[in-house]
């Protein structure tokens, strides 16, 4: 008799959450939980301006305060070598600030003492003196000639700009433009946001000098990149550092990358001998942390009069902030803004990109998006609606006719990369027909006789998931693979870790269904760990939705090894060869023979107890896995809004969403993903943004300016599926934390944008806040959002 | 999120509370709900060296509506009491309706009527709504009890005509001649979000028949603006088409809006002039209680 | 921390002003000794070992710090400790008798109503001074009452969902 899979816990089952049972009961282990004998507290002094040449510091009044143990500059650390450090895209990005403050937000000065009310009150002491030097907010003002240099740290560079980058095939696309009938043109700000986990980044850094042993207690989504990171820098030997995730409150890509405070926490522990915890504040999180997208697209599309894509051209401008911190692992610099258009069947295209520095804060940029996908595909979608407009074509069925086709799969892009499965218009029938599509021109007219105008906007999009493989993709040289140790106990129960860390993603809980599936002990009986250095094998963590499609992928492999093994111990107790054995969900048994078997527990008592001469004992393997190819889960989302003209007001009717991730370990967890994706989505297209004034002042700088949107204005959302298993996987799965993220703000804005269709309008930037639509619709022209905002009269 | 350090005391009399603000010297702070003052001593924009507490003086978070008709909030009504008040609801149409957008949930369980009033945020709902229903404050200070008037209480942004050493113990809405009617809107991206612009409206009607009827606005100038004297295009008028929009465009006119990233200032502007036109449409359509 | 300031050795200017205060924390009473400024829940967190309750901004916008005080849902990071003396706290540990879970743990666990876990303390407690108030609410009402607190995983339907589960379970359980 086999096992009911779903009864174990194993793959397809909604299993209800482990971690949930510490989480309810306020028992979750966040880095601000873990006290420590006689630790220390850590504050941040921050430039309130966003670009000056430091003149001098003053710390004496701030060394005064009763409490207060260490006081740290940039000149301190410069005496370490630390005042700088790499980045992840092999620039260097400021610890303590030296010379110059180039953003509004940087790290200053540090202040150690009893309490955090003690080291606050010595920043306040500490006196900077500044001069002003003008600022820089957008690329435009980057790129003139008379420009300041913001990276005069930098030996050889020159101006602001930070690279030029192309990529496709010019003189074929060039080709392609001249033979279109139509040529459709849209350009576009997608604009900065920031990942703003509910948990802000910290550490907790405990040096014993008498061991050399550093243990960091850290907010980091990629413990063994930290590890190697610090090993590098730090000079210490890395099997000395230990690097512990414990429970983190939401990463969405905030916690990758290393930042100053981690730095200079871990140096004022070795200096004072004491754990010191640094705890950043909100307006720290977003004001200096890794934000996400701050790019200006722009585009054009060749299209045939029967619709057909002939070619796309695509310029991206992207504004890094002070310096290029772009925590990914692919060598293209504008990350995988080349994977646009990959649904569609498109015979040539081309891109250029260029960087530049800017006053503003650095790093991240990519937020629950796998570097640059999220930009990609809202251009995608926004010059998908507009050409289908431009050419008078019902947008589905444009779509439709662009489609790769099913058994088009295996698919080569226009720009290289290789899709590899997928059902699109079945996943775009089923949203038209869930959003009433067919109806919606009756509806609209309604509206109308209501003076309201309605808009549907579709968004459909494959995007890559889950970098990498070791050819393309890796982080500081260490390639992008995965990693799962497998341990059974002898009463048949086992212990499961992974080098890849949840953030509120439910590994403790799916990690163990993918094993049940694999050798039928029940997912109960499964413990998972992650996150701490010392235990798990090295991994490169999680983000960019690679935890399913890479450590998932691991686990399967391991489990499978497992299991090569407990063959053989089946064999060894049923006295037959390993060639009669046959397996079935949590059991062995003879060819020919179900009634006489063994299950997968009686084989792991036998490996500590029963195995066979010359049998190593013990049940437990490791697996490395390594992908051979992204994975390319595909969306459908479709939006119905409303606008109120008379205020721009918008409210979301009916939103749809037709998810493909191939195969779903935990269906509730998986849409518990995408649920959590559409509200930021939603989010990104109605409020969530970071801009700057003139001055090189934050606006959304804390939770008053930076909007997240609540229960109340958070639309509902009706979610669908389709499952085509990933060909490569070896459970079939693909990755989905990001779809939604990505695919969805096209979604709200093509909605508004075709509410605003006879008007005149070909684009409102993000967020499309009511005065925007208010003034497009009443000007009839397009409204940019590029900072410097507007003020005063 | 780390205050500065402070003294602290908590009085159990207004008489000691008033003490303790006259020998403070224009140093100490009233506490009273604490969810606009909290929130400035932790970003340190605040550093009041002593704080009065007055959440333990008892007799203070009163609703009442005296026989004649003046509704009277004590200085610990919190903001979720009249959001929840029958009376209010039944009574006094404009408070009803901008109760609940006062910041979040939670924060409302905290925040005080009274408080607000005093904080004069140019964002602020109440003191705006004060205005629109003339209303004045009682006072209290070491020479005794006297009355501002909400047209002279709000000086500037985050100013008002208080003395150092005086506490607002009650805000005063007087009676109607007729039946209060109107309302409040505010324009924001989400709960708890700054004001874009907001509208509050009393009317006093008689039948459909305006009496008396005051307009206020948040959201749109340095300080809470007092537009009550658009409202005599009104007086005797019923609420027809002509005169809402003759009203509304007169209210606009009123506001002193800023050009920034919530929006232009013609935008403000206008969202005013509709919002002011929606209230009052909708109390012209309403059947009289 | 300051609230507890016999752990601290460093000398410390003479004029700190400290107050002694009982609270009655999830039904037992707790003293300590703390500095007027300090907040509320950094008292809850650090001085009583309570860490359910999570400091999630500086502005008093997101509501991870809800507790119940006097029964009403409060943001404890914009309250002194002082004030809370003498005063009833409920915090998310309080909400589980020793034997079972509330409804809305519960809840919350079926419905999937979590992902990092951060904002939930906060939003149970929200939800907890909810149904005390309307034991069979509408989805309407439950989002508006829950305005106050920011989740940034689960896009809020499934927490919706977890307060219509616990106000089932508690309907049935008064029957």
């Amino acid at each position: 008799m086999s096992l009911d899979e779903v009864k174990i816990g194993g793959m397809g089952a909604s299993r209800r959450r482990v971690e949930d049972n510490r989480f309810i009961r306020g028992k979750g282990n966040y880095v601000d939980d873990i006290v420590l004998p006689g630790m220390l507290h850590m504050e941040i002094l921050r430039s309130p301006v966003a670009h000056a040449r430091i003149k001098s510091i003053d710390t004496s009044a701030a060394w005064d305060v009763p409490g207060v143990r260490l006081v740290l500059t940039g000149e301190m650390m410069a005496a370490r070598n630390l005042a700088w450090m790499p980045t992840l895209s092999y620039d260097t990005a400021a610890v303590l600030a030296t010379d110059k403050v180039r953003f509004q937000g940087q790290e200053v000065c540090a202040v150690i003492a009893d309490d955090p009310y003690i080291a606050k009150d010595a920043c306040g002491k500490i006196v900077v003196d500044y001069e002003i030097l003008p600022p820089i907010v957008n690329p435009v003002q980057a790129a003139a000639p008379d420009a300041v240099q913001i990276r005069d740290d930098k030996a050889g560079q020159v101006g602001n700009k930070i690279f030029d980058w192309e990529i496709g095939d010019k003189a074929r696309t060039d080709k392609a433009f001249q033979d279109a009938d139509v040529v459709s043109k849209i350009e576009l700000h997608y604009p900065r946001t920031h990942p703003s986990p509910m948990e802000t980044c910290g550490s907790l850094a405990d040096y014993d000098r008498a061991t050399g042993k550093l243990t960091v207690y850290l907010t980091t989504q990629a413990p063994h990149i930290v590890r190697a990171a610090v090993a590098m820098v730090a000079e210490l030997p890395e099997q000395n550092i230990r690097i512990v995730s414990p429970d983190i409150g939401g990463g969405f890509g905030n916690k990758v990358p290393i930042y100053p405070g981690y730095v200079v926490a871990i140096l004022a522990s070795i200096l004072t001998e004491k754990p010191v915890k640094w705890i950043e504040d909100k307006t720290g999180n977003l004001t200096s942390t890794g934000f996400g997208r701050d790019v200006y697209l722009k585009g054009e599309m060749a299209l045939r009069k029967d619709g057909k894509i002939l070619g796309v051209r695509m310029n991206t401008i992207s504004d890094h902030g002070a310096f290029f911190a772009d925590a990914q692992p692919s060598k293209f610099k504008i990350g995988l803004m080349h994977s646009a258009f990959a649904a569609y069947d498109i015979p040539t295209a081309h891109m250029f990109a260029t960087g530049y520095y800017t006053n503003k804060a650095p790093g991240g940029v990519a937020y629950r998006c796998s570097f640059r996908v999220t930009e990609a595909m809202f251009f995608q979608e926004r010059m998908v609606q507009a050409a289908a407009d431009d050419l008078g074509m019902d947008q589905a069925e444009f779509r439709r006719v662009n489609f790769v086709k099913d058994e088009q799969h295996p698919h080569r892009t226009a720009f290289g990369f290789l899709t590899d499965s997928g059902q699109y218009e079945k996943c775009l029938d089923i949203g038209l027909e869930a959003i009433g599509y067919k109806n919606f021109a009756a509806e609209k007219a309604e509206a109308a006789k209501r003076g309201r105008l309605l808009g549907i906007g579709i968004s459909t999009m494959t995007e890559p998931l889950g970098a990498g493989n070791s050819r393309e993709y890796d982080i500081l040289g260490i390639k992008m693979f995965d990693s799962a140790e497998l341990r059974i106990h002898m009463s048949g129960k086992a212990i499961l870790r992974t080098g890849s860390r949840g953030q509120g993603t439910g590994h403790e809980t799916t990690w163990a269904q993918i094993v049940a599936h694999e050798l039928g002990i029940p997912a109960d009986d499964i413990l998972v760990e992650e996150g701490d250095t010392d235990t798990a094998p090295f991994g490169m963590g999680t983000y960019a939705s690679r935890s399913t499609p890479v450590a998932g992928a691991a686990i399967a492999m391991v489990a499978r090894k497992v299991r090569a093994k407990a063959r053989k111990l089946a064999a060894h107790l049923l006295e037959v060869s390993e060639e009669d054995i046959e397996w079935e969900l949590g059991r062995f048994y003879v060819r020919g023979n179900q009634e006489r078997g063994v299950t997968i527990q009686d084989c792991a008592m036998a490996a500590y107890s029963n195995m066979p001469d010359g049998m190593e004992p013990g049940l437990e393997n490791v697996a490395y896995y390594d992908p051979p190819n992204l994975t390319w889960p595909f969306a459908c989302y479709i939006a119905k809004i409303e606008i109120d003209p008379e205020t721009g007001v918008w409210d979301v009717l009916q939103f749809v969403a037709v998810d493909d991730c191939g195969v779903r370990i935990n269906p509730m967890i998986v849409e518990g993903q995408i649920m959590g994706g559409l509200t930021e989505a939603y989010a990104m297209a109605n409020m969530q943004y970071q801009t700057y004034d003139e001055e090189g002042n934050i606006i959304g700088g804390n939770y008053m300016d930076f909007l997240l949107p609540t229960a109340w204005e958070t639309p509902g959302f009706e979610l669908y599926e389709v499952v085509t298993p990933c060909p490569h996987h070896p459970i079939g799965a693909k990755g989905v934390g990001e779809c939604a993220t990505v695919g969805g703000p096209a979604a709200f804005v093509n909605a508004v944008m075709d509410a605003l269709k006879d008007k005149g309008v070909r684009n409102i930037d993000m967020p499309l806040m009511p005065n925007r639509v208010y003034e497009a619709l009443t000007t009839g022209k397009d409204v940019y959002g590029m900072p410097p905002v507007r003020s005063g009269n | 999120m780390y205050p500065s350090r402070f003294n602290y005391e908590s009085p159990k009399t207004i008489a000691e509370a008033i003490k303790l603000l006259d020998a403070g010297n224009g140093e100490a702070k009233i506490l009273a709900g604490g969810q606009s003052l909290i929130p400035m001593i932790k970003l340190r924009f605040a550093f009041p060296e002593q704080i009065v507490d007055i959440n333990n003086i008892p007799g203070l978070d009163y609703i009442r509506f005296d026989a004649d008709g003046s509704l009277h909030i004590g200085a610990l009504v919190r903001h979720e009491h009249l959001e929840k008040s029958v009376e209010i609801s039944m009574r006094q149409p404009t408070i009803a309706a901008a109760a609940p957008l006062v910041s979040d949930p939670i924060v409302r369980t905290r925040g005080t009527f009274v408080g607000s009033v005093c904080h004069a945020d140019p964002q602020g709902d109440w003191a705006a709504t004060m205005i629109a229903l003339k209303g004045h404050l009682v006072v209290q200070g070491p020479k005794g009890t006297r009355t501002i008037a909400m047209k002279d209480f709000v000086l500037g942004p985050y100013a008002n005509s208080l003395n150092y050493n005086e506490i607002a113990i009650e805000a005063v809405i007087p009676a109607p001649k007729g039946v209060a009617r109107g309302g409040y809107l505010k324009l924001e991206r989400r709960v708890g979000d700054f004001a874009t612009a907001s509208v509050a409206v009393a009317l006093d009607m008689s039948g459909d028949t305006v009496l008396g009827a005051g307009f206020a606005l948040a959201g749109v100038g340095g300080k809470t603006i007092d537009a009550n004297d658009a409202a005599s295009v009104l007086i005797g008028q019923k609420l027809t088409d002509a005169t809402i929009a003759k009203v509304a465009a007169l209210v606009a006119a009123k506001a002193e809006p800023r050009t920034d990233h919530r929006g232009s200032a013609e935008y403000k502007r206008h969202i005013v002039e509709i919002f002011v036109k929606r209230i009052l449409v909708a109390n012209s359509t309403q059947k009289v209680a | 921390m300051s609230s507890l300031y016999e752990e601290i050795n460093a000398p410390l200017a003479s004029d700190i002003p400290i107050r002694r205060v009982t609270i009655n924390v999830n039904g037992e009473a707790r003293t300590a000794n703390v500095e007027p400024r300090l907040l509320l829940a950094h008292l809850l967190r650090q001085g009583f070992k309570l860490t359910g309750t999570h400091s999630g901004c500086d502005t008093t916008s997101c509501g991870a710090c809800t507790v119940l005080f006097d029964g009403r849902p409060i943001k404890s990071c914009t309250m002194f400790a002082v004030q809370a003396d003498g005063h009833d706290v409920q915090t998310v540990e309080g909400l589980a008798s020793a034997s079972e879970l509330h409804p809305l743990q519960e809840g919350f666990k079926q419905e999937h109503a979590l992902q990092c876990g951060f904002c939930t303390p906060g939003m149970m407690m929200a939800a907890k001074a909810l149904l005390e108030e309307n034991l069979n609410p509408t989805e309407d009402e439950i989002r508006w009452a829950l305005s106050g607190n920011l989740c940034r995983c689960t896009g809020y339907q499934n927490i919706v969902k977890a307060v219509l589960w616990a106000a089932e379970k508690m309907r049935a359980e008064l029957n």
